[in-house]
């Protein structure tokens, strides 16, 4: 434009262009334009990838956690008033702390800078010291003092929140459940070792005395019916079979089973559920052979034990039901070593960790169910502690010297639950009679032991999209070769466009067809499906071969390329005469229904099964195999099968020798984008199987895949819980999944557009 | 036979057989669906019959025939049914009892041997209740205050009229109850949150107790409104309850309805084909445009359509400028490259990713990161109750713009690379800039194609519910998501989606086989709706590949 204007200068003065200095200006708004039009289109592009980057990098961020270790900072460190500890505590927001002395007093203290608080000294009877310690269930706050007398005393210590001017106050409570007075247990003889729980049965102690009995005591609690007062009422039972020597006692909160270590290599195991016929089980070896067992714990929930040897070797033991019914003490799993040996076990209060104190100072962190050791170092250098004290809400540690010396730590552990091991492999869980791949993530109490391991999903989402793909595949790509290569054109054009309708289904609609109509209708029809999915092809060929017999005019009008019109009504109308025989072979051969011989012959049958799923599934997935393997076997260079006709190779033989071969990457890719899609359905499976989480492939049972399983999960969960980025990872599993196999056949695609495109 | 098979043509057969077979399932399910949820809305007749029952007496049933099947004996003894002979199967009848307030169930199966005496009087009626769904019976009085106003002959044009003004008279008490109450509250709400607000920007005392004093009075202003609304109402209620319908059971139970209990009645054996037809179109307006009734079973699905629509359109708005912008930037501006090919390969993969993947994001990153930050700049009075950090429509339109602007970008890049460069070299060579060839030769010649890819991607979106679970949609909201209180679309709103309704009602409700018909029809208009947007966009890429066929020819 620049050069006419300029080549034209004699017209230029009457010219009816604007004038020099106005075109300067609308060059320069047009460049203007341009330039915030590509730096605008830019921006929008680089933004988009950018969301699509932040979707991969989020996920990761909220799984990474899961795998990070324990943290222990120290903190403060302060003097408190006191001589040897018994037993220590910290409250749930790390405010009070508490110290049991040898001599009977408590001593509440504030835990960030060490400043006394209430002090409660217990009267114990004159001439009385403290011979034996006993705590109960940790969050009960309940403990015992055995005295040398043959007494006990037990008292309940509890920390009372207000919020008086918005301000959070925390006072302790000291409070004697069984009566201020001590308790003869053993009247003159010296307790040596003592334990206290509270059940539902009521309070019970069992104590073993300087004379070596055993004995067990109970204290019911009863209100009279009229006044409502309530008495206590005690029962005592001598315990049989009292080992030489105790050196702990452990009753777990149902007052049914009792455990005593003898302070040599063995823990004895005794039955109690009835006390007056009590029974000696079994004892087992819970160290190695001349160690000895220091310290034992219950972890929360008082059913699996936690053994702490002299070697510095850590254990976790819990109750097995055998064949006979008879619960035995079975190892379960080891924790990395401690270099020294083992002083004081502390359970966390609300899942199955706990931390492990030895005599060299080394602090572990140890987690029960996925047997990880997130840290195990020195807690401070040069430092010998006596006990430590964990807050409810594992958030901070204080660790008590000899000398009253405390040192308070801040405590990060936020994920320990899980592990990849324990995600991928058996785990032993409590109560369980063997190790098992079990999901089941949640429940209302603390107690609760979290089952994470993946494996049921996975092998879950595998059965679906295996199933899905055996019934898809060879359909989609039969169709695929046929509709691309020997359907008339005319024909082609109608197909096409409703197998892209039978695409774009909604999910939840195929979902909701397959639960409430398939699922009864196979149910029902059991026998007819099976004739179906196996005599479909027998009747197509038939008919083929019929067809043969035809007049010749018939087979001309409609010959090759309508094949589609001929088979749609012997279809419907086979499918039809299955239907209405299925009855009658039933009653002939199956005794009536074929699901109730299956129940009868062991086979366990669901209605909502995966051969409901591998149908409804394997219907939504074969458009997505069909349009890419017709796409590729359709672009096959037309040259290349006209020569291969030319050279007197029939169709069929042109198309497994020419067509199948070239177009063969094409076909992987759509199985592979097939597979793909499989994986990652979730609607389908949420309705059309029981979502019960079971390791088989049992066509007639039902599964739970990873994708249904964050969709029924994931609303109910508390944030950056555990359990939620449990449920992020197995997203993340399927996005990286179905990204590497889309991603892949693409490749494959490319490859082999520029194959055909150079043929 | 041999030398048949040798020439393929059996093979042949078969691939034809598979292709057959597919179509044979897609028209069976579209058929399934039409053809029961279609149904639904013709008023089947009312059947008298007489049902033996297990003690051997005799009971008058008035009920709709659903569906009759053959049972082997063998299913009947397993659940506990006497059987009379040894025949091998049976046959027997679901029948729709109704009156669950009589019967308990409103489902009933019962052995074709057990049923004689099938008849279809004239005068049985069928009420559909607000409460306790249908009841079938015969209509016997109108009673106004209980005193009879019409019976025999005149009872039904009586009952239509009484109908009417009860129904008009249900519905002022809805207008009220939702919308002048609903903005009563909206304002005492108000009220509290400006208070709250003073306090967080640290407003002095005696600006507070000021306000709190203006406060007092407003709200003293609106109690009063309230208090007026409330005398309304009651007036209203009793009105409502002034008439009522006395009639019998087939057993010859009697039983009160209070007309603003009914919604509807018909007499179905006593309609004309034609009146069955208009009977017909008007149930299925009705579905379309009621609010649901007893937990999702009954009444319509409009809230849920609309919740659909609103969450659509307000996901093309975002799809479609990012999208058509993301794919000129690949096909015109990025530099072509390995990275670039990495990218495009990456983007078009993203359309394979599981929804529910995207869902999981759109829960953790929308709406507890972006949306928790959103409250706690923009609505900390608010707190602790979350305004946006909380599953809702804007969340889910989000969600569902990330899951479908892939498709987006698939389809206009596809339709940019069709467009013949000598265009773009034409419109060059005559001076225009990079923009000007873009924005006015190249966009306007691709547009097709980007309606084609939003129109997929609005059918994808409208059928997609998994990720929706987990990002706004609930089984019942309160609420439409557009109403004419500022600042009229409401973001942060919860809302129905007819997938989730199909979901829900067919597999979290109690009553299946009530909901049943329904939730055909749900999923009848679902599929329209889907098959509708993608025979536009399939026709609309036939026409635009076309075109440019004959024009690069």
């Amino acid at each position: 434009m620049q050069q006419t204007s300029t080549s034209a200068p004699v017209t230029a003065r009457q010219s009816l262009l604007p004038s020099g200095e106005k075109r300067a200006r609308l060059r320069r708004w047009r460049s203007f334009k341009d330039k915030m039009s590509k730096y605008g289109i830019a921006f929008a592009g680089i933004s988009v990838v950018a969301a699509f980057a932040t979707i991969f990098i989020y996920l990761f961020s909220e799984v990474g956690p899961i795998f990070s270790s324990a943290s222990i900072e120290p903190e403060q460190s302060y003097q408190i008033n006191s001589d040897k500890p018994l037993y220590t505590n910290l409250e749930r927001y790390s405010e009070v702390g508490l110290n049991v002395s040898a001599s009977g007093e408590l001593q509440f203290f504030d835990a960030m800078t060490g400043a006394a608080g209430e002090k409660v000294q217990l009267a114990l009877p004159a001439d009385t010291t403290i011979s034996a310690f006993a705590r109960g269930e940790p969050r009960s706050g309940l403990l015992a003092l055995g005295l040398s007398n043959g007494q006990a005393l037990v008292i309940k210590h509890e920390y009372n929140l207000s919020y008086p001017n918005d301000k959070r106050k925390v006072v302790p409570v000291v409070t004697y459940p069984l009566g201020e007075s001590p308790l003869d247990l053993n009247p003159g003889q010296a307790l040596q070792s003592l334990a206290v729980q509270e059940g539902s049965a009521g309070t019970a102690l069992v104590a073993f005395s300087a004379d070596g009995k055993l004995s067990y005591h109970v204290f019911e609690a009863q209100t009279e019916f009229m006044t409502g007062e309530t008495t206590l009422v005690r029962t005592d039972y001598p315990l049989p079979d009292a080992p030489k020597n105790v050196s702990r006692i452990l009753l777990d909160t149902t007052l049914h089973n009792l455990f005593i270590a003898e302070g040599n290599e063995k823990i004895h195991y005794y039955d109690v559920t009835d006390p007056a016929q009590a029974r000696y089980v079994e004892a087992v070896n819970a160290v190695a052979a001349g160690q000895q067992v220091t310290a034992v714990e219950f972890l929360v929930g008082a059913v699996s034990l936690i053994v702490g040897g002299s070697d510095g070797s850590l254990s976790q033991w819990f109750l097995v039901r055998d064949e006979h019914n008879n619960f035995h003490l079975k190892h379960i799993r080891d924790f990395e070593k401690h270099p020294a040996a083992i002083r004081q076990i502390e359970p966390e209060y609300s899942r199955k960790g706990f931390l492990a104190l030895d005599t060299s100072g080394h602090l572990g962190i140890h987690y029960g169910t996925s047997a990880r050791t997130l840290s195990l170092e020195p807690l401070a250098e040069g430092m010998n502690f006596e006990r430590i004290a964990i807050s409810p809400i594992n958030t901070a540690l204080l660790a008590f010297a000899a000398d009253g010396k405390v040192q308070r730590f801040a405590l990060e552990n936020a994920h320990p639950d899980v592990s990849w091991k324990a995600m991928w492999n058996e785990v032993w869980y409590e109560g369980r009679g063997e190790k098992d791949y079990i999901w089941q993530a949640s429940s209302g109490s603390d107690e609760f032991e979290a089952k994470m391991s993946l494996v049921p999903l996975a092998l879950g989402t595998l059965k679906a999209a295996v199933f899905a793909m055996l019934f898809a595949t060879p359909l989609a790509i039969m169709s695929a070769l046929y509709t691309a290569y020997f359907m008339t054109p005319k024909l082609r054009g109608k197909v096409k466009p409703t197998i892209e309708i039978m695409a774009a289904l909604p999910t939840v609609i195929l979902g909701f067809l397959a639960g409430l109509w398939l699922a009864p209708f196979v149910e029902k029809y059991l026998s007819a499906v099976f004739a179906i999915l196996l005599l479909l092809p027998l009747m197509m060929l038939l008919t083929a071969y019929l067809w043969r017999f035809f007049p010749r005019s018939w087979r001309e009008r409609f010959g090759l390329g309508w094949e589609v019109v001929i088979l749609i009504p012997m279809i419907i109308g086979f499918i039809w005469l299955c239907v209405s025989l299925s009855p009658a072979v039933d009653q002939l051969f199956f005794n009536g229904s074929l699901r109730q011989w299956f129940t009868d012959n062991g086979i366990t049958y669901d209605q909502r099964n995966a051969l409901v799923v591998g149908i409804a599934m394997g219907f939504a997935v074969i458009p997505n195999i069909f349009s890419i393997a017709e796409d590729a076997v359709f672009n096959v260079p037309r040259h290349l099968t006209q020569g291969s006709l030319a050279l007197g190779a029939t169709p069929w033989q042109t198309m497994i020798g020419v067509v199948l071969p070239t177009a063969s990457p094409g076909i992987f890719a759509a199985v592979m984008v097939g597979f793909g899609r499989a994986v990652g359905e979730t609607m389908i499976v949420l309705m059309a199987t029981g979502n019960s989480p079971v390791v088989n492939f049992n066509l007639f049972e039902g599964m739970r895949t990873l994708s249904a399983n964050i969709a029924v999960e994931l609303p109910e969960t508390a944030v950056g819980s555990t359990h939620f980025r449990v449920l992020f990872l197995a997203a993340l599993v399927l996005f990286v999944f179905t990204f590497i196999f889309n991603t892949l056949a693409e490749v494959i695609r490319q490859r082999l557009r520029q194959r055909f495109s150079n043929l | 036979m041999r030398a048949w098979f040798k020439t393929g043509t059996p093979w042949i057969w078969l691939n034809a057989g598979a292709i057959a077979l597919c179509l044979v399932m897609v028209i069976g399910v579209l058929g399934l669906i039409a053809v029961q949820g279609g149904s639904h809305f013709w008023p089947a007749d009312l059947q008298r019959v007489e049902a033996v029952q297990a003690d051997g007496s005799k009971k008058t049933l008035l009920a709709e025939h659903v569906r009759t099947e053959q049972v082997s004996a063998i299913t009947l003894k397993d659940s506990g049914v006497a059987l009379p002979d040894n025949a091998e199967s049976y046959a027997r009848h679901l029948l729709k009892l109704g009156n669950r307030d009589v019967y308990g169930r409103d489902f009933a199966w019962f052995l074709d041997h057990d049923l004689s005496g099938w008849e279809k009087p004239a005068n049985a009626i069928v009420i559909e209740r607000r409460e306790w769904g249908n009841f079938y019976g015969f209509p016997q009085q109108l009673l106004q205050q209980d005193k009879v106003i019409a019976e025999g002959e005149a009872l039904w044009p009586a009952l239509q009229e009484a109908m009417a003004r009860a129904n008009a008279l249900h519905d002022d008490i809805t207008d009220i109850e939702k919308g002048d109450i609903g903005k009563i509250n909206k304002a005492l709400e108000a009220l509290r949150l400006g208070k709250r607000t003073m306090e967080l920007q640290g407003a002095s005392a005696a600006e507070i107790s000021q306000y709190a004093q203006q406060a007092a009075e407003e709200q003293a202003a609106l109690d009063a409104q309230y208090a007026q609304l409330q005398q309304k109402l009651e007036e209203l209620y009793t009105e409502a309850k002034r008439d009522s319908l006395k009639v019998v059971t087939a057993e010859g139970k009697e039983l009160t309805i209070s007309l603003s209990n009914i919604v509807h009645a018909h007499m179905p054996n006593q309609m004309s084909l034609l009146d069955k037809s208009v009977h017909y179109v008007v149930s299925i307006w009705n579905f379309l445009s009621d609010d649901p009734r007893e937990a999702n079973t009954e009444g319509g699905i409009f809230p849920a359509i609309f919740g659909t629509i609103t969450m659509v359109i307000l996901m093309s708005i975002i799809v479609t400028p990012f999208g058509v912008l993301a794919a000129i930037y690949l096909r015109e501006y990025a530099k072509q490259g390995t990275m670039l090919k990495i990218i495009r390969i990456s983007v078009y993969n993203l359309a394979g990713v599981p929804s529910i993947v995207y869902g999981v994001f759109g829960l953790g990153f929308f709406v507890y990161i972006m949306g928790g930050n959103i409250d706690a700049l923009f609505y900390p009075e608010k707190l602790p109750a979350p305004t946006f950090g909380t599953p809702g429509l804007f969340w889910a339109s989000l969600t569902l713009a990330l899951l479908t602007l892939p498709v987006v970008i698939v389809s206009t890049e596809e339709g940019l690379s069709r467009i013949p460069s000598t265009i773009r070299m034409g419109s060059l060579a005559l001076g225009a800039t990079k923009s000007e060839t873009l924005w006015k030769v190249v966009v306007p010649l691709a547009t097709p194609a980007m309606m084609t890819g939003l129109i997929l991607s609005i059918a994808r979106a409208a059928g997609e519910v998994a990720p929706l679970m987990l990002v706004g949609v609930v089984k019942l909201a309160p609420t439409l998501p557009v109403d004419g209180t500022f600042p009229f679309v409401h973001l942060d709103q919860k809302i129905m989606h007819l997938g989730f309704h199909v979901y829900d009602v067919g597999f979290q409700s109690p009553n299946v086989e009530a909901s049943r018909p329904l939730l055909y029809a749900t999923a009848l208009v679902l599929v329209l709706l889907i098959v509708v947007l993608n025979m536009a966009a399939i026709h609309l890429r036939n026409k635009l590949r076309e075109k440019y066929r004959s024009e690069s020819d």
